[in-house]
């Protein structure tokens, strides 16, 4: 257990596991929705790496700017897109955060401070500069996350990237979710160094790793690289070290995982690992957070019957949104 | 009006043109600013000098010369776009474009789609390009029609400098992403310098010049090339209309048709290579609705289909001229 100022409090770590288990327990219903045949979608599991939005959650205001990528309905239920909002999205219904004209690639949801999510490996890191720019030329004090895989490191937008967000002292978070494989290939395989984190250095920027399946040591690492971009001090590489459980996609048999390598991260599963910690370190009672898990139990119950319901968008939307003019 | 007015028989080339317009657009609104390689005046004001003098007046941070990153550059305003601003991204060459290629097609032509209108991307994206001056296949090609077959897309080409200067604040307000071709070649033509304040909306058309025998269609510098042509089939007793798109797209097609209805005839040109070029649908979309009504199939001028060569008689025949511009029209005459 953590102690001293610096360090979360009990009602901090309880909104974290809240985050946690949400992001779980709505991988796994839209794992059992798609497989019972009522979603038609490609599903990119976040399970395994809840820990990592749910942490920095706790040092971004609403209007903070996010990017993330095609996995990335971890980051926006962290972020705090509403469950029915995503799940009608993720069905295609005009009710969804984009009409239903995006898709769950194509999360965009301004009040949440969630503008980008792309399908393309590496590429919300030369946006999320832009972002980032804006807020430093109108000094509205937002700072910009951007997500993306440990995969993503090795493409020219990331260089690109950081290069100019380091010269320029840009109010980002590369927030790299390190899972260990990028689509079937192994880390060691794709990459030439041995923490993302250090590929900082060529940057002039910090560049910290951290075990992203710790809550703590994730609020901590999240907690000074937010602090330091909103002071005007520049970004941060922030390499968060996870798991990816269900593979690149839905449907994915992970054969390229050694077994062993799979199992022993299973047994490390953050959300029951943390949920227990709170029970046994912080006195939190079991029946607390029965009451918590059941709670949201219920909120997908309903996002997800929403989306059913919903209706899906009119033709005329093809026309709309292309242009600022409607087309003919 | 004056017709005295020294404003008016004021001669400007383009580059002014554009720098003009882009200085009115500052002035106007806090929230345009610029970025490039070398836009700054410490770097010169751009390599062919468009930006010269606006870090000067507006500082620094409103006129940012950036690393050597297209992408960065691109992504940077596509960014900035989204939250508010109205950024012009230079890039230096137009075949550079070609590395921030996944910036422009994916996310600055898409967001406002993706989005569901919740998000959009008012971006100019200048770019100069041009051949004839001997800069060989990677820094001369003319690549508007990628950006015109790219939905969310608007392409914009100047044909001389009061065209530029009203065209680029336009550009700088639409609410959608633009390209922004500037011909290499054009920077150095004189014209009539713009009345202070002229805007030239996008997606309008221009009736260079009036005829009634056939209907020439054209921008950026093919404007000129085909005034020349309609000079020469002047004295040969034809009366060519030329039409200046000034937008590439969105296409002003009912101003084509309308002169084409009146003409009956067609030709339209363009720098870039002819196949699968804007000339291509120009021509079909001619043909799909005036069929009956021309006296002639529309025939496209284009340059050769292949790299652009550096040796100078092998530059000299990839671009069109005016040979093929008069062949093309008297094959309509019949």
């Amino acid at each position: 257990m953590v102690t001293g100022s610096n360090a979360p409090d009990v009602a901090t770590l309880m909104r974290i596991y809240r985050r946690m288990s949400s992001i779980k327990q709505n991988d796994e219903r839209m794992r059992a929705t798609i497989r019972a045949g009522k979603l038609a979608i490609i599903y990119y599991s976040p399970r395994g790496q809840e820990v990592i939005p749910s942490a920095i959650a706790e040092h971004l205001n609403d209007d903070d700017y996010l990017v993330t990528i095609y996995r990335g309905i971890h980051d926006q239920i962290a972020k705090g897109v509403p469950l029915k909002s995503l799940w009608a999205e993720y069905a295609g219904k005009v009710t969804g955060t984009c009409k239903g004209k995006g898709g769950p690639m194509h999360i965009t949801h301004p009040e949440t401070g969630v503008m980008v999510t792309t399908g393309v490996v590496g590429s919300g890191m030369p946006i999320a500069t832009g972002l980032a720019l804006a807020s430093q030329m109108s000094g509205d004090g937002r700072v910009t996350i951007t997500n993306f895989g440990d995969g993503a490191s090795n493409i020219g937008a990331f260089h690109e990237s950081l290069n100019l967000a380091s010269i320029w002292k840009l109010p980002v978070v590369f927030v790299c979710q390190n899972n260990g494989y990028a689509e079937h290939t192994h880390y060691s395989e794709g990459t030439a160094v041995e923490n993302i984190a250090d590929r900082a250095a060529s940057y002039n920027m910090p560049g910290v790793t951290v075990d992203g399946n710790d809550p703590v040591a994730m609020w901590k690492a999240a907690q000074e690289a937010v602090a330091r971009a909103r002071a005007g001090e520049g970004p941060t590489l922030l390499e968060c070290k996870t798991f990816r459980f269900m593979g690149h996609l839905l449907g994915d048999d992970s054969h390229y995982i050694p077994k062993e390598e799979m199992a022993a991260a299973l047994e490390k599963d953050p959300v029951p690992l943390f949920r227990q910690k709170l029970i046994d370190d912080w006195q939190v009672p079991a029946a607390d957070l029965d009451k918590l898990d059941a709670d949201i139990a219920t909120e997908i119950d309903e996002a997800v019957q929403f989306a059913l319901d919903s209706a899906y968008p009119d033709l005329v939307e093809n026309k709309r949104d292309i242009l600022a003019e409607e087309m003919a | 009006m004056n017709a005295e007015s020294p404003v008016k028989a004021k001669k400007i080339n383009m580059l002014q043109g554009i720098n003009m317009g882009l200085a009115e657009a500052m002035e106007a609104d806090e929230k345009v600013f610029l970025l490039g390689e070398d836009v700054a005046d410490k770097q010169g004001g751009g390599v062919f000098g468009v930006t010269r003098g606006l870090s000067s007046r507006f500082g620094e941070s409103r006129v940012r010369s950036t690393p050597i990153a297209e992408q960065a550059i691109v992504g940077a305003a596509v960014g900035a776009a989204i939250a508010g601003y109205r950024p012009v991204a230079e890039i230096m060459l137009m075949n550079f474009i070609t590395v921030a290629m996944d910036m422009v097609t994916n996310h600055a032509a898409k967001l406002r789609f993706m989005s569901g209108g919740q998000t959009n991307v008012p971006l100019v994206i200048r770019t100069a390009t041009g051949s004839g001056f001997g800069n060989g296949g990677q820094h001369s090609d003319m690549l508007e029609a990628w950006f015109a077959h790219t939905a969310g897309m608007k392409v914009v080409m100047p044909s001389g400098p009061a065209e530029a200067a009203g065209l680029i604040y336009s550009s700088i307000f639409d609410d959608d992403p633009v390209v922004f071709i500037e011909t290499i070649p054009l920077y150095y033509v004189n014209g009539d310098a713009p009345e202070p304040g002229a805007r030239i909306p996008l997606g309008k058309a221009r009736i260079a010049r009036e005829g009634t025998d056939v209907t020439l269609v054209a921008y950026g510098r093919a404007v000129n090339d085909c005034l020349m042509a309609a000079e020469t089939l002047a004295k040969e007793g034809v009366s060519a209309e030329v039409i200046d798109l000034r937008t590439v797209a969105p296409l002003d097609m009912p101003t084509i048709l309308n002169s084409v209805a009146k003409t009956r005839r067609a030709v339209v040109a363009h720098e870039a290579v002819k196949p699968f070029g804007v000339g291509a649908e120009i021509s079909s979309q001619i043909h799909e609705e005036l069929f009956s009504d021309l006296k002639a199939s529309v025939q496209r001028v284009g340059s050769n289909f292949q790299p652009v060569p550096f040796s100078k008689p092998l530059e000299t025949d990839f671009i069109y001229g005016q040979a093929q511009l008069l062949d093309a029209v008297r094959k309509t005459l019949g």
